[in-house]
């Protein structure tokens, strides 16, 4: 048994564990705008998690790192889908394609493949707090599978966002960053992506009159 | 003195934020042009250069040219030339048909622009981090073109694009983050362990089981923009709801960069890993897709979605080429590619004219163009005999070359070629025969159909058929050379 | 072993004061609820009133009742209170500390549910039987999710054993267990489950289509219902302190002097008071839940627990 890792790492693992957590959280929740309101927190908490590597490590391009998470992860996005969900007045339930128990059963599943998975990979990297690897690969399953769990469209952007999310804290949390173009690069796509999917919103509600893209399924191979 | 790299990716960038200000003037249309002119010449100059003085970087050491990416930058840059030639007349019957708004054209004309810009920069980069990006905006400037029509259908079908190509360009970003992961340890915590040129040098030092998983994940993210089964949904719809001109991208470019972008990554995997792990991976996910896609063929009524799968057909035996690797079916692979986007890109010209002329998709209403219209019913007919690999054209070269290529080092998979090449030709010409010939009462378009893209390519494609310059030749072996 | 004195003062003295606080554990939380409701509040000392009545009642048995009915809430009570005697909730070191196996804690738990799970269905009555099988139900979903977040919990110190859980977690440098956030989280959703808190069962109402553990106690009267509701306030309190042992268990004392256990008092009831406020909290911002919603909410309970167990695994253990 060893406690000997400095505090920042506790400090980093503590942090993957709520994202995990809030992951879950997630894949669980039934009402939109509480699930908006939990991807801003696991938003505000990839950006503690990012500050403290950036305060270890003293990587400059870490402090704007974190300054954009909070920024787009914590205000603007979470804020941009609230006002999509009242403007478009969406209806309250999450509407799961499979009930939400056997989900939680499939996310745990998930885990443990993703865990396995990382697990030999993490144990040859020098960064302490290497076990997050492993986290955010679960978070990135867990993501997915909300996205494709879900009959609503904003659900499954938060889900899109979500395994952002998850692919962010392996970028700081596993390697302590990657360099400062791309990190700047992946942060414009993702606005710029959630931009578009806000005025598709809009141009799908006239075309089905409704979010859900149940309605979504004329185009098949006949 | 004037830096023809710096000119290539300038042009398209800043002719498409002019056109997303002035899109709806008059002469917006031939500025498309221009610049796609523009871009194809620099690129040619570009080309001339690399093939005399070799590869060089451009913007520090963030953009690399070697023979391997000029080859596709000249190609994306003459397909995006000349769609821009076949799409001038072709929006403006859009249009006139009241499908399209102006608007609609100005949004059209900028992104297309901005597409072009977005799959240049992927092509060309030294960073992975920075091809990721150039990926993903890429599929954003698309989604945008696939949803131009604003009907429930092609916003469906934008919808089913953003979502599945978005995931599948995360696993793409985890691939990535992966490969730094590894690169890390061996190139140390700077700003270089993203780029290829440095770790190209460092391969064989990266770990093998990071690597394994990184090109696991690469594989599958950007395989879901080349369409390797299973995440291949995409891209009929893309395809089908489109516009003509997009779905002829789609197919010509977006599908090869992705394909590239496995390549480079490949190039990695394999010299980490013993044995051919990315290889087999490939060939495993080429040949699967290649038999899908080939099966449902047959099944399809619309004639831009039968395309559309005839696209993915050809890039599921495209990654088993390269699968296999060597020199012999790498050659055969980039030929192959080379082949496809042309021809592909010739088909879609066609059949955009054809669909206009007649009013509908749907391949049983098509019928008799070679009376309306013996160009454009022709150039469909050829288009479609070159895309099934039948001599003289290219593709009959090219998956020759692989089939041989395949009896000889991986006989096992010879039966499944053979079938799915076989399902695939039934298939298509079974379909395409009688909408060509038969009767048919259609009547004339506003604006005449530009037909000079359709027969320059399939002139090229047949011409590369018969005879392949040497210098082309050199240039092929160098590039398939690098891919190991 | 020998017992010696102090110690023996020591057990008497912590299982004297479960016996007092459980009732005033139960009733701060009724007054913190009525205050989050702005509701007047009950006094502090409520639960003691209506022991005291119901202890000056007359017991009236129904027809049908077996001995089992009558020996029920004595066996439960007796259960609840070797519950608050071996959690260490003041020292870690008592005579009884040896026997604070978490398993073995479970099992207490578990005779208790059997015991009045058989006397509600012991008369017979549609609402005993009801009460009785609903109880089951929980207590089937909850025992597997407290046996996990012990586990996980476990894994840390590797014992079973509370005290020593207490004495590794507690005396030693302050380190931050992730698997612990969700072992914490697991636990708080079993004791709102086990001990008929709001979101899986309401401790005030009487609504027949909601209720479970006041469905299995209607019948009962007299001093065997005071027992009975004496038992579950020190269940309320059994729980807390094991909360409490787990997840804050600084300040327990480590030696069974009476003056250790005065010194660490202080604590206990800051801790205990600190609790019942984030209970209250708890039950009035959640609403009650249908029944058929419980077994989902254990299922999420075990599923965390789990979780902590993998998170454990990967991020806490060093090859």
């Amino acid at each position: 048994m060893s406690t000997a890792l400095p505090l920042y790492a506790q400090l980093i693992n503590l942090f993957a564990a709520v994202i995990l957590l809030l992951a879950f959280a997630m894949l669980a929740q039934r009402r939109v705008l509480l699930l908006i309101d939990l991807f801003a927190l696991q938003g505000f908490t990839l950006f503690l998690s990012t500050l403290v590597v950036a305060v270890k490590t003293g990587q400059h391009h870490l402090y704007w790192s974190a300054g954009l998470t909070l920024l787009l992860k914590v205000l603007l996005l979470p804020w941009i889908l609230h006002r999509l969900v009242r403007k478009l007045q969406i209806k309250g339930e999450v509407e799961p394609l499979i009930n939400i128990p056997t989900t939680m059963l499939v996310g745990i599943g998930l885990v443990i493949i993703a865990f396995n998975v990382a697990l030999p990979i993490s144990q040859l990297s020098h960064t302490i707090t290497r076990g997050t690897l492993g986290i955010a690969l679960a978070v990135v399953m867990l993501a997915f599978l909300m996205m494709i769990t879900r009959k609503k469209a904003i659900t499954q952007v938060v889900g899109f966002l979500s395994m952002e999310n998850g692919l962010f804290l392996a970028a700081t949390s596993a390697t302590y960053g990657m360099p400062m173009v791309v990190e700047l690069g992946i942060a414009l796509d993702v606005l710029v992506g959630a931009i578009i999917l806000g005025v598709f919103f809009f141009q799908i509600r006239d075309q089905f009159d409704s979010l859900d893209i149940h309605h979504m399924e004329r185009l098949k191979d006949n | 003195m004037l830096d023809m790299f710096v000119v290539m990716l300038a042009i398209p960038l800043v002719s498409g934020a002019l056109l997303t200000v002035f899109g709806e003037r008059a002469w917006a249309p031939n500025l498309n042009i221009i610049a796609s002119g523009g871009t194809f010449l620099a690129a040619a100059l570009l080309t001339v250069e690399i093939v005399t003085h070799g590869p060089r970087f451009a913007f520090g050491e963030q953009f690399f040219i070697d023979s391997l990416n000029i080859f596709f930058v000249t190609l994306t840059a003459f397909v995006g030339l000349t769609t821009s030639i076949f799409s001038g007349p072709y929006m403006k019957n859009e249009a006139a048909h009241g499908r399209l708004t102006i608007p609609r054209l100005r949004l059209y004309k900028s992104m297309y622009q901005l597409f072009m810009f977005t799959m240049l920069t992927a092509l060309t980069t030294n960073n992975l981090g920075i091809l990721w990006v150039a990926m993903e905006a890429a599929t954003l400037t698309t989604v945008l073109l696939v949803s131009l029509y604003r009907t429930p259908a092609s916003l469906e079908a934008a919808w089913k694009y953003f979502i599945l190509c978005g995931v599948g360009i995360a696993q793409a970003l985890f691939g990535t983050i992966l490969l730094y992961f590894a690169a890390e340890r061996v190139l140390g915590e700077t700003g270089n362990a993203l780029l290829w040129t440095y770790l190209v040098n460092a391969k064989a030092f990266l770990d093998p089981n990071i690597m394994a998983l990184s090109f696991i994940f690469l594989l599958v993210g950007y395989g879901t923009k080349v369409g390797l089964a299973p995440l291949h949904n995409w891209l009929p719809d893309a395809h089908a709801e489109g516009p003509t001109p997009v779905s002829a991208v789609l197919s010509g470019l977006l599908l090869n960069v992705a394909l590239y972008a496995i390549l480079r990554c490949k190039v990695l995997a394999d010299g980490a890993i013993d044995g051919n792990f990315a290889g087999n991976l490939m060939m495993g996910f080429g040949l699967f897709t290649l038999l899908l896609a080939a099966f449902f063929l047959s099944r399809q009524k619309d004639v831009k979605r039968m395309f559309a799968y005839s696209s993915i057909e050809h890039m599921g035996l495209i990654t088993f080429a390269f699968g296999m690797g060597g020199a012999v079916a790498n050659f055969a692979g980039l030929l192959h590619m080379t082949m496809h986007s042309l021809t592909k890109s010739a088909i879609f010209f066609a059949v955009g004219h054809a669909t206009q002329k007649t009013g509908t998709q749907m391949m049983e209403d098509i019928r008799g163009l070679i009376r309306i219209n013996p160009l454009i019913g022709w150039g469909l007919m050829l288009g479609t005999l070159a895309i099934l690999g039948m001599p003289p054209f290219g593709v009959f070269a090219s998956e020759f070359m692989i089939l041989t290529h395949a009896m000889k080092y991986h006989p096992w998979a010879t039966p499944v070629l053979l079938l799915a090449l076989g399902v695939a030709f039934a298939a298509i010409f079974g379909k395409v025969q009688p909408m060509v010939f038969g009767e048919t009462e259609a009547k004339r378009l506003p604006h005449a159909p530009a037909i000079t893209p359709v027969f320059l390519h399939l002139a090229i494609v047949l011409m590369l058929g018969l005879y392949i310059p040497p210098y082309l030749t050199r240039w092929f072996q160098e590039a398939a050379r690098m891919l190991g | 072993m020998m017992i010696s004195l102090s110690g023996l003062l020591g057990q008497i003295f912590s299982i004297a004061l479960a016996l007092v606080l459980a009732p005033l554990l139960t009733g701060w939380v009724g007054m913190c609820r009525a205050w989050l409701q702005s509701r007047s509040a009950p006094p502090l000392l409520q639960p003691y009133y209506m022991l005291r009545k119901l202890f000056n009642k007359d017991v009236v048995l129904a027809h049908g009742a077996s001995s089992l009915f009558r020996v029920a809430p004595f066996v439960v009570f007796g259960c609840m209170v070797l519950a608050c005697a071996i959690i260490p909730s003041l020292s870690t070191n008592l005579p009884l500390a040896p026997a604070a196996d978490a398993l073995a804690l479970v099992g207490v738990f578990g005779l208790a549910r059997v015991f009045i799970a058989l006397a509600a269905m012991d008369i017979g009555t549609s609402f005993g039987t009801l009460g009785g099988r609903r109880e089951m139900l929980i207590g089937f979903l909850a025992e597997p999710a407290l046996l996990m977040v012990i586990f996980t919990v476990a894994m840390i110190v590797q014992s079973t054993s509370i005290t020593t859980i207490v004495e590794t977690l507690g005396h030693r440098e302050l380190a931050i267990h992730p698997s612990l956030a969700f072992a914490g989280i697991a636990f708080t959703f079993v004791s709102l489950a086990e001990n008929a808190r709001v979101p899986v069962d309401n401790p005030a109402t009487h609504l027949e289509l909601t209720m479970i553990h006041e469905a299995m106690i209607l019948e009962y009267s007299g001093r065997h219902l005071a027992l009975i509701e004496w038992a579950a306030a020190l269940k309320l309190y059994a729980y807390s302190c094991l909360g409490l042992a787990l997840f804050f268990p600084w300040g327990i004392a480590g030696g069974d002097s009476f003056l250790a256990l005065l010194a660490a008092l202080p604590l206990l009831l800051l801790k205990l008071v600190i609790g019942g406020s984030v209970l209250a909290l708890i039950e009035t911002v959640s609403a009650k839940m249908r029944i058929f919603r419980a077994p989902e909410f254990l299922g999420t309970a075990f599923l965390l627990a789990v979780l902590g167990l993998l998170v454990r695994l990967l991020l806490e253990l060093k090859a």
